[in-house]
Order: structure tokens, then sequence, then C-alpha cells
């Protein structure tokens, strides 16, 4: 185990490597540069700038200055958007606000999914699992700013329980119920499905009726022998999507102007940020990364059948 | 004195099945998976139910576990258990009834065990499903005490294995173990030796046999293999296309069977007295469309002494000796010629006895 472990890890570190230097070629491969705005400086300006921030160099002695930099724990300073500020301080201060917004979507909509998906596959083809398909697969075709807009439409505003927009300085719980239904939606709706194949798939398996024989009641043949052999497609969804929830959604955060990091993040890419793109990108894939690292212990915990020293790699 | 008699009966019945019918509606339209069989099960008594793929005798076994399926249901007759009536009973009266009173295993051992929770996990359970007051320690002790009984060794360990570190036969034998942990009266064994091979499937036969002594369950033994209804069995029951065909003794059916399907069946397993060159003799023809089944004896396109009313109307069950039943016309008309030579019976009997010879 501890030899996986530190496997693990290593792939983990080569794997986040990858992504910073794709990142790096391809953020520099977008048209533009940092400097363009509605009064472009003047030539003489923009080299000065360039210079400053070492643009001038060729793209490879950048990368491994940057990643020079990384291994030492330095991810730069933001050049535009918040100028000079570390973009570690920055990660820091807007972390937290989409991390609270995701982590409440991500904990309702597994909350409900999981029991509405069991349900499903309980009542199959009857109209209790009818209407839970439809609902689902329309949350899942559903674009989010849509879901986002409806929610406003029906439920904030004037007269109405909740706020159209997050107020800085008067944040409480009515603030975070819109976006954390709009966020938590369409992974309730994937994971309700998910759970649904996976059960029926379980349900029929042999042990099930071997449980039924035993005279166990129907509650502890499906949350305990159908469930826990339902949960590994469940947990292998689960794991990446926490990571992208709690790093915040665009969508949602531009829409009811949440400052998070997601909406950080695209606003970022618009302005050429360097250093803040690199910074972001690196924290979600090494988010992502140690998420998948976790699933796939957490398999062998649900599936004692699962040989990860010789299996997986 | 009449009713004196009628208790005597009664407690003497484990198990009485009554003109039970099964159907399944399916889009296609309703299939008689079983269609009207009739049984009697002693207490400590082993019956087989011997049939081929698709006859229904699973189906029939589900039915007095109350396990049938969505959209199998039972239509009609009814099942007797110790003096109750198991169809009238409740959801919550079933799945007490389940384990405590009946226990069934199943064909496959690798897939009956659920993979992900250790075999001690799964005994523990079906002991305190039924026992509410049983402490965990308890009921661990009645597990292995169990597993030791179906012959399974270093139990302390075992109870902490995973299904997937157990043999086929060891499953088995978990399996047997798991079923008979609240002392039930009745086992169903639905094929627990077909997906065995055939040492482990002696192996598992003679636990049982062992245990069924010790116990004094009564046992009914569903299967397609009739080498094993010898091994085992008081009594055999012959189903084909969701009815009894012939019904008795073990030694009746295989020495004296009285049914074309029985003898068809017998002839063509084979046997160690046969000369070397013997060839078997397979029954010809496909089992019947269940969806569509003849009006008359199912049996009859493929029977090589078909009729004219075979084709027509079903047979009655006819007595040929104690405990000895057959539905065939054959055996209709041969007991109408003893009872009234001459008749118009006795000369279609006569005709079709020529062309048997």
């Amino acid at each position: 185990m501890p030899k996986y472990i530190a496997k693990r890890v290593f792939m983990a570190l080569l794997t986040v490597l990858v992504v910073a230097c794709i990142t790096f070629f391809l953020m520099h491969a977008i048209p533009g540069n940092p400097w363009l705005s509605e009064k472009t400086p003047a030539p003489s300006v923009i080299e000065a700038l360039n210079k400053k921030y070492g643009l001038d160099q060729p793209l490879p002695v950048q990368l491994v200055k940057y990643l020079g930099n990384m291994l030492r724990g330095d991810f730069g300073a933001s050049i535009k958007m918040s100028k000079n500020r570390a973009v570690a301080s920055i990660i820091a201060e807007k972390f937290p606000v989409s991390a609270k917004i995701g982590a409440i979507s991500i904990l309702w909509s597994v909350i409900v999914a999981v029991p509405l998906g069991c349900l499903s596959a309980y009542k199959r083809s009857t109209w209790v699992d009818s209407t839970l398909r439809v609902v689902c697969t329309i949350g899942i075709s559903m674009p989010g700013f849509v879901v986002a807009t409806i929610l406003l439409l029906t439920l904030a505003g004037e007269g109405r329980p909740f706020p159209t927009m997050w107020n800085v300085n008067d944040v409480t719980w009515r603030s975070y119920v819109l976006p954390c239904l709009a966020l938590g939606f369409y992974p309730m709706c994937y994971l309700a499905r998910q759970t649904r194949t996976a059960m029926l798939d379980a349900i029929n398996q042999e042990y099930i009726k071997t449980a039924r024989s035993k005279g166990l009641k129907t509650g502890k043949i499906i949350f305990k022998h159908a469930l826990r052999n339902a949960l590994i497609p469940v947990i292998t969804y689960l794991g990446p999507q926490i990571a992208f929830t709690l790093c915040g959604g665009f969508v949602v955060e531009k829409v009811f102007s949440i400052p998070g990091l997601g909406r950080y993040f695209v606003d970022s890419i618009q302005a050429r940020d360097y250093p803040v793109i690199m910074g972001t990108t690196i924290f979600l894939a090494t988010f992502i990364v140690v998420m998948n690292l976790i699933v796939d212990l957490l398999y062998k915990v649900v599936d004692p059948r699962i040989n990860l020293e010789k299996g997986g790699n | 004195m009449a009713e004196n008699q009628n208790m005597e009966a009664q407690s003497e019945k484990l198990l009485e099945v009554k003109d039970l019918h099964v159907s399944f509606f399916t889009p296609a339209g309703e299939v008689k998976a079983v269609g009207g069989i009739s049984y009697e099960l002693n207490y400590g008594e082993v019956m087989g139910i011997v049939g081929e793929s698709g006859s229904g005798k699973s189906q029939e076994a589900y039915a007095i576990m109350g396990l049938l399926q969505s959209p199998g249901k039972v239509i009609g007759g009814s099942i007797t258990f110790e003096g109750e009536d198991v169809l009238a009973k409740s959801r919550e009266e079933m799945t007490e009834f389940r384990g405590t009173r009946a226990a069934m295993i199943f064909q496959n051992p690798m897939t009956s065990l659920n993979p992900v929770y250790t075999v001690g996990n799964q005994l523990i359970e079906a002991l305190r499903t039924h026992d509410k007051k049983i402490t965990k320690k308890d009921a661990a002790k009645r597990a292995m005490e169990m597993l030791e009984l179906v012959g399974i060794n270093n139990v302390a360990k075992r109870m902490k294995q995973y299904p997937h570190e157990f043999s086929g036969g060891m499953r088995q034998r978990v399996m047997i173990a798991m079923g008979l942990i609240c002392h039930p009266k009745l086992l169903i064994a639905d094929e627990p030796t077909t997906a065995l091979d055939v040492t482990i499937q002696a192996q598992i036969l003679e636990l049982m046999k062992d245990l069924q002594k010790k116990t004094q369950m009564g046992i009914i033994f569903i299967t397609h293999n009739l080498g094993v209804v010898a091994e085992i069995c008081d009594k055999v029951s012959v189903m084909y296309a969701g009815k009894i065909v012939e019904q008795g003794a073990v030694n009746d059916i295989f020495y004296h069977p009285s049914h074309p399907y029985t003898l068809g069946l017998l002839r063509s397993m084979p046997r160690v007295d046969a000369d070397e060159h013997e060839r078997l003799i397979p029954i010809e023809g496909t089992p019947v469309d269940m969806l569509n089944p003849p009006d008359g004896c199912p049996f009859a396109p493929r029977c090589e002494h078909c009729m004219k009313i075979c084709l027509q109307k079903m047979p009655p069950h006819v007595e040929i000796g104690e405990g000895h039943k057959s539905a065939c016309w054959l055996r209709v008309l041969e007991k109408k010629k003893d009872e009234s030579v001459g008749a118009e019976g006795g000369a279609e009997v006569r005709e079709s006895k020529q062309k048997e010879d």
C-alpha cells in the first residue's frame, strides 16, 4: 500500500507538471496581450512593461523560470487584474467563497440524488421512475445560466424571499440558497441517473435474491446490499466533480455576481493575466488529481475485491 | 374420530400445494409458468422437482417463498405451510416467514453472496434479522457453529473473509449455513449443485443429506439432473411446461416410469450398465412456447404415443400405485379398460399399445 501511494503521488506531480506546460503554451497561443485595453499604451511603454514582467524573453525560458519559481512555492503576481498582488493570496481569498457555495451544492445534490436514484430503480417502470427520469434528463440538458435565470425570475427580487445579487456586505443564508440550487442542480440530476443505472444493475444480482430469501426488509436490501455495490460509478463521478464545483461555477458566479474563484479565473483569461491563469489552472489540476487519488483509494474501501497494487497504476 | 384422523394427517404434513397457478403478465401476453400443480411434503421428507429449463420448477419455488418478481403473480391455488395459508400472509409476515420457516439456496454460489460484505457479516445478519434480542457476540458464535456444521475449517478466520476468498463449493456451504441458521422447517434448494464440478457436487449432496438427517427438515430439491434425484430424494415430481406430469416415490419413477416424458428423460441419461455402443436417445422436438401452450397435453407434440385426444384435452392425474400418479391419456385409458373391458376407450388403447410394441 505505501508503495502504491508513493507511486500515485509521483504520477500526480508529473500530471500537474504536464498540465502546467500545456497551459503555458496554450495561454501564449491566444492572440493578444495583457496590455490591450481601451487606451492601448504606446509601443515603447508596452516594451518596457514586457521587459519588467519578463515577457520579452523566449517562451521556453519563461516556462523554465516559472516552473522554477513554482517549485519554490512562488506562483508569481497578477500583472493586470489586481496589480502586483501575489497569485497565491488571490486564490486564498477567492477560493473560500467558491468552496463554501460549492460544498453546499455538492452536499445537497448527493443527499437528494442518491435516494432519488434508489427510489427510481426500486420503482422502475412506474410513474415515479418516469417522472424522475424526465426531470433528470431536463436537468442535465439545461445550460447552467437557464437554471440560474429561472430561479432568479421565480424566487428572487422584490417581495420574494431571496436576493438577486450577492451583496458582499450583507451575506446571509438567503444569499446562498439560489446559487447553491443552481450550482447543484446539474450534479444532482447526473448523479440520480448514475445511481439509478447502477442500482438497477445491483438489484438484479443474485445476492439480492439471497437477501430477500433471508427475510431482510426492503430498506435493508436496498441501502445495505444493493447501494454499496452501486457506489463505484457514483464516487467515480463525484471525485472530480467535487473539485470542479468547489473551484466555482463560472456561470453561476457571473449570474449572481459572486466574487468567487471560477469567475475570477475566466476573467483572468480574458484579461490575459498570465500568472493568474497559470496559478488557478494548476490549483484546479492539483485539486482534481488529489480527488482522483482519493476516489481510487475509496474503491478499495467500497469493494474489497479491488486490488489496487496489481490492477491500478 | 374423523377429526382425530384429520389432525394426525395435519401434523405430518409440512407443506401442501394445491392447484397452484403462476403467470407472468408480459407485454407479449400471459405466460403461464406454472399451470396448476399439486403436491404434499411431509416433515423430514425430501422431494425432487425435475424438469427442463423453463418448465416452471423455479417459479413454483419462488411462489412458496413469496419471492416472485413482477410481472409474475400467483393467480390461483393454495399453499399451506404447517396449516397456515402462505398466500394470505402480509408482507411483514412473509419477511418473517422467509429465513425462519423456510429458506432457499440458489444455483450459482459464485453470485449468491454479496461480494462487498464478509461472510461473517452476512451470516450474522441472517440471524439477527429474525432474532432481535441476540447479542452480536452470541450471533457470531452461532454463525461459527453453523460454518463448522457445514464442514468449513478455521471458522474464526473464515468469518472475516469475503466471498471472493472462497471456492465455489465453499460458498455453497456458506449459503447452506446461512439458510439453516434460523432452523427452518423447509429448505428449498434451487439447483444447488448445477454450477459446481462433479466431485464438489457429490460433497454438497452428502452434506445436505447429512444435515437433513440431523435436523429432520423437509427439502424441496429442484434439479434437472436425475442422478442427483436418485441420490437424495424420497419422492419425485416431474414437471413439464408448468404441469406435474408424473409424481411418485423415487423407485417408482426410476423403475416404473409411466409417463412418456419421464421415460424420455431416463433414456436420455447415460447408464453405467449400458452396453458399450448403446446410444442415448434424446427427446425429439423442442419445449413448448409458454405464450401459446397447446390445448391438450403439453408434451403431446413431442410424444411418440400421441393420440387424437392428447391434442385436445389435458389428461387428469391417474393413480397407478400408492402415491404414484401420472397425467397421461395412455394410463387413463388403461385404467378405463381395466374397469370395463371392451369399452370404446379400450379399443383405442389396444391400438396404441400395438404401436408401442
